[in-house]
């Protein structure tokens, strides 16, 4: 594909990279990104991904816009709320880079629907606000072999990590599962967004997503694949710690015990205070 | 001292504070010093068999103690132990 001039200089702050240049740039517009929700994690992913030029982005998500995702869902605006999410990052994206083709998901992802809708994208991003998504888009990842960037946040402190359990060529790595086993059981941990977020929190970790996204489709720099990376906002620190991949790992290890996706119980309890 | 580094959610246990200096010689000695503390921090790292929880991952330094002795994994004077639940927002 050739890039027209008004692309050109579209993007020629990025194309000026020499990791990137007019061969990254061709890269980036032919990737197929999934993103899981467009909410405060999906929003900044998303519109980053859009502003670099990814040339195709899914997004689902199952809800309409609420004043009170405003504060932190930076695609939505007071004009789109109660407007499909979906519909509303159409739009934004449409507004600021026209060059993106939005695929647009309405509804939630189960065991059922999930290997269908995410089997022709190149990268998944995980912004989803639930622990059954988290383990069933792992487990999805995994079978169909696709890199997956997760993020999540709570109050002050966001998480990131890319997994790729699929490549080998530089040493084991690992599933979300050789990271954390097993969701916890309804109730014992807030996931919801019910227990309060820092608006910019999500958009720190949002676009660090994003960033770990591009690397990927450039095939550059060194990616999370192995680390876990925490940033508290409180203290502004970033700690990495190391993800070895689990020998045991009912998903990716040698004598797997998970061979079809599982449904886990959605709950969305409320956080005792504090 | 060790320095245990606590996280978000279960900083209400801890009178507010993400770091806590305590001793110990091993992951279990600290929590036992963290319970004595804090009270109500171990039923929420550990299960009932006294196991590290699955979705609770404890670190000394950058190990996962869960790939070296678990409870039994040895500290000594400045590591740092983590303590990094997992979280689901979005």
């Amino acid at each position: 594909m050739a890039f027209s001039d008004e692309q050109l200089q579209r993007y020629s702050r990025q194309i000026l990279l020499k990791e990137v240049g007019g061969k990254g740039q061709k890269k980036i517009a032919e990737a197929r990104v999934f993103l899981i929700g467009a909410g405060g994690l999906g929003s900044p992913s998303a519109l980053y991904l859009a502003s670099a030029g990814v040339g195709t982005l899914g997004i689902i998500d199952d809800d309409v816009v609420d004043l009170s995702n405003l504060q932190r869902q930076i695609l939505h605006s007071t004009r789109t709320v109660n407007h499909p999410k979906v519909d509303s990052a159409e739009e934004t994206i449409a507004k600021m880079n026209p060059d993106v083709k939005v695929i647009k998901h309405v509804g939630r992802l189960d065991s059922g629907n999930i290997l269908d809708i995410i089997k022709d994208y190149d990268l998944i991003l995980d912004g989803s606000d639930n622990f059954p998504t988290r383990f069933l888009v792992n487990d999805a990842a995994f079978f169909l072999k696709k890199t997956l960037i997760s993020g999540s946040i709570f109050r002050f402190e966001g998480q990131l990590t890319t997994l790729k359990p699929h490549k080998t060529d530089e040493g084991p790595v690992p599933c979300y599962r050789c990271l954390y086993p097993e969701p916890p059981p309804p109730g014992l941990v807030p996931s919801c967004q019910e227990a309060g977020v820092l608006g910019v929190l999500a958009g720190t970790i949002g676009i660090l997503q994003a960033a770990e996204a591009l690397k990927e489709i450039l095939g550059i720099g060194e990616s999370l694949a192995g680390r876990l990376l925490i940033y508290d906002a409180l203290d502004m620190s970033f700690r990495r710690v190391k993800v070895p991949k689990n020998p045991n790992c009912l998903l990716c290890g040698p004598n797997p015990t998970i061979k079809e996706l599982l449904d886990y119980e959605i709950s969305c309890t409320l956080p005792s205070p504090g | 001292m060790i320095k245990v580094r606590i996280p978000t959610p279960l900083r209400r246990l801890t009178g507010g504070q993400g770091e806590v200096d305590i001793e110990g010689d091993s992951v279990s000695a600290l929590i036992n010093t963290l319970e004595t503390q804090y009270p109500g921090i171990k039923e929420r790292l550990c299960d009932e068999e006294g196991a590290i929880r699955r979705f609770v991952n404890i670190y000394i330094n950058e190990e996962d103690i869960r790939f070296h002795q678990g409870l039994d994994t040895p500290v000594k004077q400045g590591d740092e132990v983590s303590i990094i639940p997992a979280i689901a927002g979005g």
